[in-house]
């Protein structure tokens, strides 16, 4: 028997009991298209949270002051003045700190914000050119200051949008911003960076260091230093670099005494990740399950066919069908119910992940492999399935066969 | 019943079927039941027979050991020269689907396919293309003389054209040997004669038909009639005309 006529024949078998056999592609087919969408919500949250997290910049080293110690009440990190401009200077070096690609140092202060007869309050930094790169912004309108600016102490501010706004700056460039009653020129606009969970990225004013600690804060002290290591790999080696650098600067031999304390986001990325990774794991696992339940619906199915049609089956080992041709025929019908099954479920799958975050807040992924996978075990299902039904009806003997009523 | 009968000379032909000895025995439970007890019988190319005997004399399961269906407990069964009393599931299927065709009492038509695509069946399993299937199930039921209803599915037609779709089924793949079991049993008996008019129409174009029932006025149909009782031939009789 040719498979051309295997697969008719199957296909008949299936429209002859339509309604039968769309309930059991019903079952496979919610059992496929919730692998797509458990497996798409899954990468989605994945996928938000590390383009959440690399905008904060995942080659991210954040240096920061050790804690102090008054008697016996021990500050937390940052609350010594340990790190200096000089630090950060040292660290940009690229013979002692070859992995070390870029250093912005930062101090920060909280200042009100005067423009004409509107006043904001915010956080107002002090840092380098290279602020703009580690941290991951850009300017939107204007520019950034230069070195140049930081050479002469200048009086440029650049503005978050949100400050901008709150300050009723809406063609902010080349206005006169005065922070704690010392006049700025805003030179540009950052573009906007959302916010984060604890602030907002867009509500800032960002000075030159030198001109931050000379005429804001009066001290040469540096709230943080952050380093942008080469890449994601050079992070460790960044991190020893830095770490053997400024215990050297600050003339400490023994580590534990360290006065500065570098942490990564690749630490916070990590755990995010493997929260997501949980979470795909389990729902993948629900879906799973459901797939194993459609495919005990295809077994049932296959088993009420076969001896439904016991006659049938004695018929056609009458007519000269071998029991390899009949077992294919029950195979091709049980995976033609999981193919249908696959597809039905891929398609819903797909629009699914197209229309379900209109009314969800989460993002969901399309993956093609997990598409492309899911169809593929609906057939499997089918197949697998159909192989006890198959092979009872391949050895089912003629004789009573064609006997049974 | 006459006619222009191929009626064999006994030893100048091969025979057909030849079973030498041929013992069926089931064992259900404790008790051994010997269904066939050495049964021995030559049929030769273009006779018409039938077998009668009461139910559970065991003509039943001598047809089915004749249509390569089941396999003797012991003895042989030559088909054509060949001994086929020990061949594997696939080559008994072979078998039954080019040697024998068969006509069941319920006709065993498959109610879902219209009356070519029931007689096409049996070309199907020998891998006989589609547009020569179409011709010869065509062909077949021509000679049945249900050319006109080849569309017609087995709900539509009344029971003597489904047995005769059931012949034509049988006579698709030209077989050696037709084997009707009880094929007038369902039938009323306008039906019946049809059914019998038929088989002896073939008999005359020369096929090899066993039929298998428990009338006797059917079985005088047939040219010779064996009788079994107790798993054995109790007589072998030329019908007389």
């Amino acid at each position: 028997m040719s498979w051309l006529d295997t697969v008719r024949s199957g296909l008949e078998a299936i429209a002859s009991h339509r309604l039968r056999s769309s309930l059991t592609v019903l079952g496979i087919l919610i059992g496929i298209a919730a692998v797509i969408l458990t497996v798409g919500l899954g990468e989605g949250a994945t996928a938000s949270v590390n383009s959440a997290i690399s905008a904060l910049g995942t080659n991210l080293l954040i240096v920061q002051p050790g804690s102090s110690s008054t008697g016996l009440v021990r500050g937390g990190f940052g609350s010594l003045s340990s790190l200096t401009y000089q630090d950060a200077q040292a660290l940009a070096n690229k013979v002692d700190c070859p992995d070390i690609a870029a250093v912005a140092p930062q101090v920060s202060t909280v200042g009100t914000l005067v423009a004409g007869n509107q006043n904001w309050t915010t956080s107002v930094y002090g840092s380098t050119p290279s602020w703009l790169s580690v941290r991951g912004r850009s300017v939107q309108v204007g520019t950034f200051f230069t070195q140049a600016d930081l050479a002469h102490d200048a009086n440029v501010v650049v503005l978050g949008q949100t400050t901008a706004q709150e300050l009723g700056l809406f063609s902010p460039i080349g206005q006169t911003v005065d922070i704690g009653n010392i006049p700025f020129s805003v030179i540009g606009v950052l573009s906007s960076a959302g916010s984060s969970s604890s602030t907002n990225e867009d509500d800032m004013a960002v000075v030159p260091i030198t001109t931050a600690q000379d005429e804001l804060l009066g001290s040469s002290s540096v709230n943080t230093i952050y380093l942008e290591a080469a890449s994601r790999s050079t992070m460790g080696a960044a991190y020893e670099e830095a770490t053997d650098e400024l215990l050297a600067l600050h003339g400490i031999t023994n580590p534990v005494d360290a006065d500065f304390n570098i942490t990564t986001q690749s630490s916070l990325l990590q755990t995010a990740t493997s929260v997501d990774h949980t979470l795909t794991v389990l729902l993948a696992g629900i879906a799973a399950i459901s797939l194993l339940v459609g495919g005990i619906g295809v077994m049932n199915i296959m088993l009420v066919s076969v001896t439904e049609r016991v006659r049938e089956i004695g018929l056609r080992k009458a007519l000269g069908a071998t029991p390899r041709v009949i077992r294919r025929q029950f195979l091709v019908e049980a995976s033609a119910l999981g193919l249908a099954g696959g597809l039905a479920g891929a398609a819903l799958g797909i629009a699914g992940t197209f229309v379900l975050p209109h009314f969800i807040s989460n993002h969901i992924s399309l993956s093609g492999s997990a598409t492309a996978g899911a169809v593929v075990v609906a057939v499997a299902i089918g197949v697998v399935f159909g192989v006890y039904p198959a092979s009872r009806a391949a050895r089912l003997a003629p004789i009573e066969a064609l006997r049974s009523e | 019943m006459t006619g222009p009968a191929t009626r064999p000379v006994l030893g100048a032909q091969l025979p057909l079927v030849q079973l030498v000895d041929v013992w069926k025995t089931y064992t259900a439970g404790e008790v051994p039941v010997h269904a066939l007890r050495g049964v021995s019988v030559s049929i030769f190319p273009g006779e018409y027979i039938s077998i009668v005997g009461p139910s559970g004399s065991g003509k039943s399961t001598f047809m089915h050991i004749l249509g390569c269906l089941d396999v003797p407990t012991s003895g042989r069964y030559y088909l054509g020269g060949t001994d086929v009393s020990h061949l594997d599931e696939d080559r008994l299927a072979e078998i039954r689907n080019h040697r024998i065709g068969f006509v069941f009492q319920q006709f065993h038509l498959l109610p879902r396919l219209n009356a070519w695509r029931n007689v096409e069946l049996p070309l199907i399993y020998a891998a006989v293309d589609r547009r020569a299937r179409r011709a010869r199930a065509l062909a077949a039921l021509e000679e049945v003389g249900l050319a006109n209803r080849a569309n017609h599915f087995p709900n539509q037609l009344s029971g003597g054209q489904q047995q005769r779709v059931a012949v034509a089924r049988a006579l698709v793949t030209e077989p050696d040997l037709l084997l009707a079991d009880e094929p007038t049993g369902n039938l009323d008996s306008r039906s019946s004669a049809d059914v019998l008019a038929m088989l002896a129409e073939l008999h005359r174009s020369g096929r090899t038909i066993v039929l298998i029932t428990h009338e006797n006025d059917v079985a005088a149909a047939a040219e010779r009639t064996m009788r079994f009782r107790d798993g054995r031939f109790v007589g072998d009789q030329e019908s007389a005309a």
